[in-house]
């Protein structure tokens, strides 16, 4: 399972620096939100997919999983959120300033 | 007194989130985040007073004991660098209120101002790794609204950059936080120190110290990482450029030294990289703001060029290195800030910061261009002044350690600075008379100078006066070269 789960990371970090690389400005923000879900998943892969009852008090078993690596990704999860939230709205009013969303035409250039 | 430590944080978190309610009261807003720096001022200092007679201060939040809960620490360096920042912090809101429009002020400028303060501040204290990346979120996010407000297409445009560069970097962070939770199963700093000795393959722990160094490096602008530096920091006004440039980049810095004294201080190699990233940046950083010819951006290049220094002092990693490094980001902290707020001021009287149109600033604004050139003389390291002190102690730990080639290029690195400065100085402040505003007589700039003189003064005291601060500096060096102190404190053994 460990080591589908590190392909499955392998893959969403290539994806993100490819739509990273791209022209685009939305194009670049899917990629940001891709590998941020690259790196949760991993995350959750290194702290160990153990196999065990869920960490409640009061209940017999054999095994608890650990409950950090799930506290850490919600927390990460949510600070995403809002950053592409912001990034969308930044790209939105960037695109309406400069009339175009190519990021070859956003270089710095002498108007600066 | 524990709950002291919390302080820092809490004042500018309670407050900044009871301000976004007050958004069209201006007089409110002015006066309560004025109150707010006041008090995060004098419980900071308090809290130095308490760490440097007792000892260092721990909080365990909710009561749970070390390895398991989140705790914040307040050695000597978190503290002193969160009283800095507070100060920093004051010093930039009087002047904002002089310069900024009501319109910047309405669109929650002090809300964004206090949660920035309010993450730079935890990035000082928190001693857990996870808990360092929330804190450098609440901060980016803070410094990603305050450099695109405004919204200027110049702004928007180098903004972007600035949050896809810095979101990636964070990116990283999480996967370096996964890699030391699956390698030594702890987050807490003290505790992961604490068990690398018993860590079976000390490489894995060098790999995670480089891929720290990507995250931390990216924040703190060194070579090769500080290509969005130079363009996103010309972007804001100058109060805000001015926090930027002191504080934002020296957070960067104090995570590389607070990780890698405590944590990744087991393998040699990667201090000889340090060492030779190090003369990299401030070579290379020097090489870029001598061949500007922008006020601001020559500024901004410089942070690049003067994070090398610190680089260096971590890469030499002696305890008097290690005072070095701290007495020069206390150094750079104020004057950096000091020189950005006077390219603000040489921006309002003159209504641009390009050098080739203005010139002759001395006779018209001659308190400006001299406390402009007191502020240039001490980021080059002239003598009487804090530059040359914190220069002089990472040389002198240079030479001891056997690194001459290095010292070498920070000493060729500092003459270049002298001339980038002086360029500033010459074109700008001496000449005719030659100023594109044409109404630059109505500008009244006493206003302006008034909340830079505390930077002024700390630059001359620092210099003046180094001996006691030497002394301080050594012990921060001794305390961070000896970590047993902080790990025993927080794991209470």
């Amino acid at each position: 399972m460990e080591i589908l789960m590190i392909i499955t990371v392998g893959v969403l970090v290539t994806v993100a620096t490819y739509l990273l690389l791209s022209k685009s400005m939305l194009r670049v923000i899917i990629g940001v939100m891709i590998l941020s879900h690259g790196a949760h998943l991993m995350l959750l892969s290194l702290a160990g997919l153990k196999e065990g009852s869920p960490p409640l008090l009061g209940e017999e078993a054999a095994s608890y999983a650990d409950p950090l690596p799930q506290a850490l990704i919600l927390t990460a999860i949510v600070i995403g959120f809002g950053i592409t939230a912001f990034m969308l709205v930044l790209a939105y009013r960037t695109y309406k300033a400069h009339k175009t969303d190519n990021l070859d035409e956003l270089r710095g250039t002498k108007d600066d | 007194m524990t709950n002291l430590v919390i302080l820092p944080i809490l004042i500018p978190l309670l407050i900044g989130v009871l301000l976004i309610f007050f958004k069209n009261h201006k007089s409110i807003q002015r006066v309560s985040s004025v109150l707010a720096v006041t008090a995060m001022i004098i419980a900071s200092g308090y809290l130095l007073y308490i760490v440097y007679n007792n000892g260092i201060q721990v909080i365990e939040l909710g009561a749970w004991p070390a390895p398991f809960g989140i705790v914040l620490v307040a050695d000597l360096l978190a503290a002193s660098l969160v009283f800095l920042a507070s100060i920093l912090a004051l010093v930039c809101l009087f002047f904002a209120y002089q310069t900024f429009s009501a319109e910047r002020e309405r669109n929650y400028f002090h809300p964004f101002f206090l949660f920035l303060m309010l993450g730079v501040n935890g990035s000082f204290l928190t001693g857990d790794l996870f808990n360092l990346f929330v804190f450098f979120e609440v901060m980016l996010i803070s410094s990603f609204i305050l450099i695109s407000m405004g919204a200027k297409k110049y702004q928007l445009r180098e903004s972007f950059k600035y949050v896809v560069i810095n979101t990636v970097s964070s990116m990283f962070f999480i996967i370096a936080v996964a890699y030391i939770y699956g390698a030594v199963g702890t987050l807490n700093m003290a505790d992961i120190a604490s068990r690398v000795g018993e860590l079976e393959q000390a490489g894995v722990l060098t790999v995670i110290g480089v891929v720290f160094l990507f995250v931390f490096g990216t924040k703190s602008a060194i070579f090769p990482l500080y290509y969005w530096l130079p363009h996103s920091y010309f972007a804001p006004p100058a109060a805000i450029a001015a926090l930027f440039g002191g504080l934002l980049t020296k957070v960067g810095v104090y995570t590389l030294l607070r990780t890698y004294t405590l944590m990744f201080n087991q393998d040699t190699a990667i201090f000889q990289i340090l060492l030779i990233i190090g003369g990299l940046t401030m070579f290379i950083g020097v090489l870029g703001a001598v061949s500007q010819f922008d006020f601001k951006r020559i500024l901004a290049v410089h942070i690049v060029s003067q994070v090398g220094y610190m680089i260096m002092g971590i890469g030499i990693f002696t305890p008097l290195a290690i005072a070095g490094v701290f007495f020069f980001l206390v150094h750079n902290i104020v004057v950096k800030s000091a020189l950005f707020l006077y390219a603000g001021i040489a921006e309002k009287i003159t209504g641009t910061s390009h050098l080739k149109e203005m010139s002759g600033l001395l006779k018209t604004h001659p308190y400006v261009g001299w406390l402009f050139f007191i502020a240039a003389i001490s980021l080059a390291g002239i003598p009487p002044l804090s530059g040359f002190f914190g220069k002089f102690a990472l040389i002198v730990a240079g030479f001891e350690a056997g690194h001459y080639f290095v010292i070498a290029v920070s000493l060729i690195t500092g003459v270049l600075t002298l001339f980038s400065m002086m360029k500033i100085f010459m074109t700008s402040f001496w000449g005719e008379v030659k100023i594109p505003n044409p109404n630059f007589k109505d500008v009244k700039v006493t206003k302006l100078i008034l909340p830079t003189l505390p930077l002024i003064f700390l630059t001359i005291a620092l210099g003046v006066a180094a001996e006691p601060f030497i002394q301080f500096s050594l012990l921060i060096g001794e305390q961070l070269m000896n970590p047993s102190e902080y790990i025993d404190s927080v794991l209470k053994e």
